[in-house]
């Protein structure tokens, strides 16, 4: 039932205090005459109606989340007790300097610490996502051409295996996109990436390890074949949980690189969002930042780089991810970050060894943090989808790995178990993939019921696309009195 | 240190075992040698959580939480009802990830369509996204979605909120639309010069209601001027106005967008906020983000899923008219609990409220010499000139625990742009105006 479907008319909470000055009100002529209809609710409606909306919801916190590309690493506590302080939580973003050292001690420490990680020099925040990252790091590409008056680099190098937003992101800035095939071995074939470098070549956007799991052995060929045409190198920071504290992107001859804070730092996702995708680079594109770096002398100023791209969005970024963070980093330090990678890496592996003699492995190598199986076999033989094997994990209470991604391996299913699982969880889990697989022999059409333990059955998204209801319809509601009542 | 890692070194044994190698270094033989980081991250080591927490809450302590403020210029303090942070607090609610597997998101799926609603109420229009990242991501790609063939240039008043304006003009350096600022006169939108260089080629008009000095716009007028050139009309506006302000619909926009942060979300240092996007059925296939429509199950019960994701980066990857995927759905979550607590009648008050303190404010500031420059109607905000030094006056509230306005600058410099909310008392107001007399 809809929130709208609850309560009745009259029916309030008392939150506000009566006006205690005379009331001024809009000229007749720009005041509201369009009804709205929001719910009339008692506080019990609305606490009872999200706690419903809750139990039909699954989080890190309800129990296994192996999903690919996306590290659902568990949430520590400490993050969110210390980003609601008032201190952090209470503050305007345009108070005095002086009044916010705090807030901007945050925002520089993170940027020291995660420059070290990825071996940047410079870092921005304003990015609310992983894909606003993406836009604001081709943004420094273009403007670092543009600078030089290097127009004809027109196009951006990306891997089939990417993530949908890398060529999405680089049709925001302009810029045409060159797919180029994955070689034998999961990585880039560099014959093909030779072929297409040259002088139009803007840059190259890659995760590495990308999303097959696979670390790319080629890669200082690879930065190197594109910094030699005059390109410059973007790291999508998807995949850093694989590596933190072992290898970094800038040490791998990446110009620019992108995190997300929600992924690899334990910030939730709350659902989709908010995340926080800060970007960072070397030195050669640090002037084209976007406004507000944070400098210290003194204390704390806010400085603009000189040829500053301007804004992506208002203020200084998600501040309230980057506090959860810095909390989490805080904790971790030096030894905490490289072993976090380390599970991470073991963690998958262990899951891979343990389900390979029944599922076929896209590429049976040792892999990084995530693996990629490929059920194409197990369609052909007995008509079960990659969609199906997902579903039937919902009926045991685990979250679904990424399903038919990453796009060049068919029936995909990318497991990512992450480096805070216990041994029992990943056993168990292995047990259900395992019953799953002898279901699918046995008795596939169980399978193609699933999920019949769920709040709602396979729901039919065609009938969504093409009956397109995008909102509850007031409109049998409606008294003749409406829109003409104030 | 801290660790949030489970393994125990027998199970590292036997996982190591299963996997027939004898150490965690094996599976990262693969990684080139002369890269590789030998001495380990130059970073302090990590701490206990009580460590932690000491040495957050002293950070968190070298800021100056004002009691008082009369600062807004794009962040507001509005009064959160504690059922928004008893809800967003749920562990289940804001530890999902974004929700793909339908079956078992139906909660958060179910939230956004409450969302997309309450959106669609309060601005009047047909649909609404599942939120963007804030109201200036809102209004830069509202005006990336208007852009065809044909239409590449963009009129944007130069009366709207700067940060707006600055991230309108990134987009649009990105995607290489001709940005024209239409200047303002007399603290509004000149209508004079969008009717004189407006033409064919125009994909948008967009103009803040009300606008960054507080002011409301001759909004109808402009939108029959980009009607008339065939061109969309784009009215970012403040949720809160509208619960007695007309909507964009009644002033004819084509796409509503905003801050969303006055409904139910923190000051926060700037973020997490949300932005939200409206538009008539007509722009439905253009609306970036996501949307999630109602439709059945096998069993034909009513259930949600993410549609219409044929517009977004899973299919069409270049060329996607936007990249968003992950938004705000949390931030959602919080707008659609207070908009539930508060209920249209609610709503309306804390408008009526906001506007009331501010005129009240503005004319007790006129009383002692601080003339106020909006000519027409303005809402929660307003500007003034100051006749003593900005810094002498903002030292002086500053020292009594207030926030005063915020200091404009440029041609602007020795002006204030004061804002009330329901959350400043009379008392507050009073107050402010002794100090003044003082300074």
């Amino acid at each position: 039932m809809l929130i709208f479907e609850k309560g009745q008319e009259g029916r309030k909470m008392s939150i506000l205090p009566e006006c205690d000055v005379p009331i001024s009100l809009p000229k007749e002529d720009d005041q509201r005459k369009k009804s709205l209809h929001l719910p009339n609710v008692s506080e019990n409606e609305i606490s009872r109606h999200y706690t419903e909306a809750a139990k039909k919801a699954y989080g890190v916190n309800d129990g296994f989340y192996p999903l690919g590309s996306c590290t659902m690493k568990y949430n520590p506590k400490i993050n969110e007790y210390i980003a609601s302080l008032p201190g952090f939580a209470q503050i305007h973003p345009l108070q005095p300097e002086h009044t916010v050292q705090g807030c901007m001690e945050v925002l520089k420490t993170t940027e020291q610490y995660l420059c070290e990680i990825t071996g940047m020099d410079r870092m921005t925040f304003q990015p609310a996502a992983g894909a606003h990252g993406e836009f604001t790091g081709l943004l420094l590409i273009k403007a670092y051409h543009e600078s030089r008056g290097d127009g004809k680099r027109t196009k951006i190098i990306v891997p089939d295996s990417a993530h949908g937003t890398n060529p999405a992101s680089a049709s925001m800035v302009g810029y045409s996109v060159i797919s180029i095939p994955s070689g034998e071995d999961g990585g880039v074939d560099l014959e093909e990436l030779k072929k297409v470098v040259g002088e139009d070549t803007a840059g190259l956007m890659l995760t590495n390890p990308n999303t097959l799991g696979l670390f790319d052995r080629n890669i200082l060929e690879i930065t190197n074949i594109i910094h030699e045409a005059g390109g410059l190198t973007y790291y999508d920071g998807a995949n850093l949980n694989a590596i933190m504290g072992m290898i970094r992107p800038g040490d791998m001859g990446f110009d620019v690189v992108h995190l997300n804070l929600h992924k690899t730092f334990s910030t939730p996702h709350g659902g989709g969002g908010p995340g926080s995708g800060p970007v960072g680079c070397k030195n050669l594109l640090a002037e084209f930042l976007p406004n507000n770096l944070v400098e210290e002398k003194n204390g704390y100023l806010f400085k603009s780089p000189v040829q500053s791209t301007g804004q992506v969005k208002s203020f200084y970024g998600n501040f309230l991810i980057v506090v959860r963070a810095m909390t989490y980093l805080f904790m971790l330090g030096k030894e905490g970050i490289p072993e976090a990678s380390k599970h991470a890496v073991l963690n998958a592996n262990y899951m891979m060894a343990k389900l390979k003699d029944v599922y076929d492995m896209a590429y049976p190598r040792t892999c990084m943090h995530e693996f990629v199986m490929s059920l194409s076999r197990l369609k052909k033989e007995n008509g079960i989808s990659a969609m199906d094997i997902a579903k039937g994990l919902l009926d045991h209470g685990i979250h679904p790995p990424t399903m038919y991604f990453p796009l060049n391996v068919s029936e995909a299913l990318m497991v990512e178990p992450t480096e805070t699982e216990s041994k029992e969880t990943l056993d168990q889990a292995i047990t259900v993939f395992r019953s799953l697989y002898e279901t699918a022999k046995l008795n596939p059409e169980i399978l193609h019921q699933a999920p019949v333990n769920t709040s709602v059955t396979r729901l039919d998204e065609v009938r969504a696309a093409r009956n397109l209801i995008l909102r509850y319809d007031f409109s049998d509601k409606e008294t003749d009195k409406d829109d003409t009542e104030n | 240190m801290g660790s949030f890692v489970p393994a125990t070194d027998r199970d590292k044994k036997e996982m190591l075992s299963a996997i027939g190698i004898d150490s965690i270094e094996d599976l990262f033989g693969q990684l080139p040698q002369d890269v590789k980081l030998m001495d380990g991250l130059n970073l302090p080591s990590g701490m206990s959580e009580m460590e932690v927490c000491r040495k957050m809450e002293g950070i968190a302590a070298k800021n100056t939480v004002f009691p008082v403020i009369f600062r807004g210029a794009g962040a507001y303090r509005h009064y959160i009802p504690a059922v928004v942070k008893s809800v967003l607090s749920k562990e289940t609610l804001y530890t999902a990830y974004t929700p793909y597997q339908a079956e078992i998101s139906q909660g958060i799926l179910q939230s956004i369509f409450e969302y997309q609603t309450m959106i669609c109420e309060l601005t009047g229009m047909d649909t609404a996204n599942a939120s963007v990242y804030d109201g200036a991501a809102a209004a830069a790609e509202a005006v990336a979605m208007c852009r065809d063939r044909k239409k590449t240039k963009a009129f944007v008043s130069a009366a709207v909120h700067p940060q707006v304006m600055e991230t309108i003009k990134t987009y649009c350096f990105g995607n290489g639309m001709e940005l024209t600022v239409i200047p303002e006169k007399d603290g509004i939108t000149d209508l004079n010069f969008l009717k004189e260089h407006i033409d064919g080629q125009t994909a948008c008009v967009y103009i803040q209601n009300p606008n960054y000095y507080g002011s409301l716009e001759l909004a109808r007028e402009i939108g029959s001027i980009a009607k008339a050139a065939d061109a969309k009309y784009i009215m970012g506006v403040n949720p809160i106005s509208l619960g007695v302000i007309k909507t964009p619909e009644e002033y004819g926009a084509d796409i509503a967008v905003g801050e969303g942060q006055p409904l139910g979300l923190p000051l926060a240092f700037g973020g997490p906020y949300i932005g939200f996007m409206a538009c008539t059925k007509e722009l439905i296939r253009k609306l970036p983000g996501r949307i999630v429509g109602e439709t059945v199950d096998f069993n034909g019960k009513t259930g949600y899923v993410l549609t219409l994701q044929a517009r977004e980066q899973h299919i069409r990857r270049e060329k996607a008219l936007s990249n968003i995927c992950s938004n705000q759905a949390l931030c959602a979550l919080a707008v659609g609990v207070y908009l539930s607590a508060m209920g249209a009648e609610g709503l309306k008050q804390t408008a009526i409220q906001c506007m009331s303190k501010a005129h009240y404010m503005a004319n007790q500031l006129e009383a002692i010499g601080y003339p106020v420059i909006n000519h027409g109607e303005f809402f929660h905000e307003f500007v003034t000139i100051s006749k003593v030094p900005v810094e002498k006056v903002m030292s002086a509230l500053e020292e009594a625990g207030i926030l005063g306005g915020y200091p404009l600058t440029g041609e602007r410099a020795g002006q204030i742009l004061w804002c009330c909310t329901e959350m400043n008392a009379k008392d507050d107001i009073d107050r402010v105006i002794g100090i003044l007399r003082e300074v």
